[in-house]
């Protein structure tokens, strides 16, 4: 998980909510530096499809990924009410574009409850926890492994 | 490491800070030293950053960089006052303790342990040069017999450069004394100096209160040796000197006595005012044969004709620049010898440097930080004014041509505070060179052209490893071993030359060998051993020599602990790569290597051609363009079923496709009509890449990519254009060097690229 989470010794975290592909995501709030409505991406030649482009945030290039397709859902159409959630993981500040932003969960970490082992779903590798929120089914993101520079298979 | 708010630790960064300057000097001084072109001065330079350095060292206490730094002192001064010579082997020494003083004085920074195997061993060649010098001199001593003798002392007290005589009492011995002169004194002081051993034992110098006296007015200094014993029953902690001062000043006496206020427990001290003659003048006294210490600069005229007569050549002994008595020639005093064993006063006489400012680089990289927003403020605002229609001569549009102007000299002025000279990296080169050649018993020198020649500070940070690595393939792969470098006719010893220069817009740095050039069979033959290239390949020169670049490469039959450790001249490329930078090779058999790297200039600010193409806006940095034209019908030929050629004049240049090469789009049906920029490469070669429309050409702020996908071909680096949109820059010869090169679109299945 992110250097953040560990830091958080009392047993509430607060998790960021969203959707991507159709289905509920989260991760550590603390890692979120702000959320900021979708402009277009500059695209980067010979980068690898998750990889939507560039954007220039206040001066800064920010690197933006297409989260749906980076766990495999199929690259997101974008449109005015996507949302890219700008995470901070200590190493580096990356843009993630997802569907839309749900809500702040308080919860405690007794909740989360490690993901089952499914070897079949490439995707389930992003996953470090679920958790039960009222009908639904939150994952936890696991930020390090979806961002490409901690993961060299990326290209 | 260090509690910020404890004064203590600040002025010991300073030190440290300043250290590192005295390193430079010291490093400047040993390399002209080296050359062959030292004067005078430059031996002073090279003393006086040792003994800057171990004063400081001194008052923290740091005791392992002080005894070394005493120790490499002791020699330089015998080098100064000419006992000890600096030939190559010395010179070589010297260099070592360059490296030893760098080592030890970061390892008391960060608080870090020295190798100390090494420093004993340099600390030993210090000794036995020093030792080797006083054994010398105990052997000439050893073959006469024990006469007091004339002591020449000559205080060329009007240049604060060079070191005291460290000794003036060391007598001179076996030859007659000389009729001493009998000078007369009808007013002044005289002076009757006797020291207890406990005042050199505490580390007074009776040449310094001479020194202050002589300050004070007229001086003539007679030292009285008849103390002396024999040699063998010399006791060298004891004091057997006295000597009768005659002082011509306007001070009082208490003045006088107040030179003497330090010592005055220390030593038998009768001052006799003016007007009454000395009580025990000396002169009077031939056969105690007093030294005469003349103030004057010029000869002692009474003296010299004794000089001729003397009967042995040693009978004089004249300290020329100060240090050790020269005991073999007899030499009226030099005026200018100047001695000093502080190097405060003779600190006016270096090179003045010129003022500098210590600035924070995080305070600078903030201005240049801001200086960029204003770039992209301004090109905002020249947009703006573009799409409200105004007229190009309105007050506006003036008055923002003008700010345009402003904001470049800023921006100049502003990178110019980053740029800095390569010298110090040069310095650590050769350093590295050193090392590397006695690891490989090699004998190597490395020659440094360019040194002033500016480069941003991170470049130059960044650019050490990769030219580390260099250096040390240069002396470990490319010079031949000494045996090999004779027999085909080359100087044993093989020169690295490591040069830097300005070449349109970028800044080159050559790493060149005189060594045997590329083995382009052995190359060949290890790629292919290693699986790198299929084994009928068939290669060009200088596809062979690119594939030292390729990863996993290593060329030296036998691995060596310097250069073979598996990671290779890929990672140098790579290192470079990131900087935005290449490295080409060129090499001649039998006659060397060059490797040339290319730079940008900044890491900040670049003029780029902003382009269009594929509905993408590019920025193409404007010195890599050698020319923009509009491709006619007829300067289109086909080339193979896939690429086409244009003819630019009388040659025939490769046409690329940028849309293409990025991977924007597929290639067009026809290139009629469209704009091609001509680009050149670092070989010379030229290549049209085809754009849709140019913009605009402007100076852009650079904005590094994130490495999260390690280096993206093709690109260098990002912008931020007027409208807030990130236009990416091009290094449109890696486009060119990577290139697809397919113009034509093709029938069947197409596929992008990427």
């Amino acid at each position: 998980m992110t250097e953040t989470q560990n830091q958080t010794d009392s047993s509430e975290i607060e998790l960021l909510t969203f959707q991507v592909g159709g289905q509920e995501y989260a991760i550590d709030i603390m890692s979120v530096r702000e959320i900021r409505g979708w402009s277009k991406a500059t695209p980067l030649p010979h980068a690898p499809n998750f990889v939507r482009g560039v954007i220039n945030l206040r001066g800064t290039v920010l690197t933006i990924v297409d989260l749906a397709d980076r766990l495999g859902m199929g690259r997101t159409d974008t449109k005015e009410r996507n949302v890219i959630i700008v995470v901070h993981t200590g190493i580096e500040t990356v843009g993630l574009l997802v569907d839309a932003v749900s809500d702040i969960l308080a919860v405690n970490k007794s909740e989360l409850q490690p993901p089952p082992e499914m070897a079949a779903d490439n995707e389930q590798a992003f996953v470090s926890a679920l958790m039960i929120a009222g009908e639904r089914m939150v994952r936890i993101l696991a930020l390090s492994a979806a961002l490409p520079s901690e993961n060299t298979e990326a290209a | 490491m260090m509690d910020e708010d404890d004064p203590m630790a600040e002025i010991r960064a300073s030190f440290f800070v300043e250290c590192e300057e005295l390193l430079e000097a010291l490093q400047d001084g040993l390399q002209i030293m080296d050359d062959g072109e030292a004067d005078d001065e430059t031996i002073n330079v090279v003393f006086r950053a040792v003994h800057s350095i171990k004063g400081g060292a001194g008052a923290f206490g740091l005791e392992d960089l002080v005894r070394f730094a005493h120790q490499f002192e002791s020699v330089l001064d015998g080098v100064r006052s000419g006992s000890i010579e600096a030939d190559r082997n010395a010179i070589s020494v010297f260099f070592q303790s360059g490296d030893i003083l760098g080592d030890l004085v970061r390892a008391a920074r960060d608080d870090d342990v020295a190798d100390d195997g090494r420093i004993q061993g340099v600390m030993s060649s210090l000794t036995a040069m020093l030792g080797g010098d006083a054994q010398e001199e105990e052997a000439e001593e050893d073959v006469s017999d024990f006469q007091p003798m004339g002591l020449s002392l000559d205080l060329g007290l009007d240049i604060g450069g060079n070191d005291a005589p460290a000794l003036p009492d060391l007598p001179d011995l076996g030859a007659t004394p000389p009729p001493a002169p009998t000078p007369v004194f009808e007013d002044g002081y005289t002076i009757h100096f006797l020291p207890d051993s406990s005042l050199y034992a505490s580390g007074n110098e009776p040449l310094h209160l001479l020194r202050l006296l002589r300050e004070m007015g007229d001086l003539d200094v007679t030292c009285d040796t008849s103390a002396l014993p024999s040699l063998s029953a010399l006791d060298e902690e004891k004091s057997y000197l006295s000597w009768t001062i005659h002082l011509t000043t306007d001070e009082d006496e208490d003045a006088v006595r107040d030179v003497f206020d330090f010592v005055a427990d220390l030593c038998t001290l009768t001052i006799t005012g003016p007007g009454k003659p000395g009580p025990e003048l000396p002169p009077t006294n031939p056969p105690s044969s007093p030294s005469t210490i003349n103030d004057d600069a010029a000869p002692d005229v009474s003296f010299k004709p004794s000089q001729n007569l003397d009967t042995s050549p040693k009978s004089t002994v004249a300290l020329k620049s100060g240090g050790v008595p020269d005991t073999k020639t007899a030499v009226p005093p030099i005026t200018s010898s100047a001695p000093a064993k502080k190097p405060a006063p003779s600190a006016s006489r270096s090179n003045k440097p010129r003022p500098t400012v210590r600035v924070d680089l995080e305070r600078i990289d903030r201005l240049v930080n801001l200086v960029g927003e204003l770039v992209i403020n301004q090109a905002m605002i020249s947009q703006s004014v573009t799409e409200a229609g105004l007229q190009a001569n309105s007050a506006v549009s003036e008055g923002l041509d003008e700010f345009m102007q402003l904001t470049r000299d800023i921006q100049d002025s502003v990178m110019m505070i980053r740029a800095q000279p390569v010298k110090s990296l040069f310095q650590r080169m050769s350093r590295i060179v050193r090392e590397a050649s006695s690891m490989v018993g090699k004998s190597v020198r490395l020659k440094t052209e360019g040194d002033a020649t500016e480069i941003d500070k991170t470049v130059i940070e960044r650019l050490a490893d990769p030219l580390t690595h260099m250096i040390r393939n240069a002396v470990d792969h490319g010079i031949e071993s000494p045996q090999d470098r004779l027999a085909a006719g080359k100087p044993e010893e093989g020169i690295v030359t490591l040069s830097a220069g300005h070449r349109s817009g970028r800044v080159i740095v050559e790493v060149v060998d005189d060594g045997a050039g590329i083995n382009r069979q052995r190359v060949l033959q290890i790629a292919v051993e290693k699986g790198l290239i299929p084994e009928n390949a068939e290669l060009t020169d200088n596809e062979i020599d690119n594939l030292l670049f390729m990863p996993g490469f290593s060329t030296a039959s036998e691995v060596s602990d310097l250069s073979g450790r598996g990671v290779g001249m890929d990672v140098v490329k790579s290192a470079i790569l990131a900087l935005g930078g290449r490295v080409t090779i060129q090499s001649n058999p039998g006659s060397g290597t060059i490797f040339t790297i290319s730079l940008p200039l900044t890491l900040a600010v670049l003029d780029g051609m902003v382009i269009n193409v594929a509905n993408q806006t590019l920025v193409v940095p404007l010195s890599t363009i050698t020319e923009t034209l509009t491709l006619l019908g007829p300067d289109i030929r086909a080339l193979g079923p896939q690429t086409n050629v244009i003819k630019v004049r009388d040659s025939f240049v490769p046409l690329l496709d940028l849309g293409f090469e990025l991977g924007f789009r597929a290639p067009l049906d026809s290139y009629v009509g469209s704009i091609a920029l001509l680009i050149a490469q670092e070989d010379g070669d030229h290549a049209a890449l085809i754009v849709d429309s140019i913009q605009d050409q402007r100076q852009v702020v650079i904005k590094g990519l994130q490495d999260t996908f390690g280096q993206v071909p093709g690109v260098a680096a990002a912008t931020i254009l007027g409208d807030g949109k990130i236009a990416l820059i091009l290094d449109p010869v890696d486009v060119v060097a990577n290139a697809d090169g397919r113009t034509q679109p093709v029938q069947s299945n197409l596929q992008l690229a990427g």
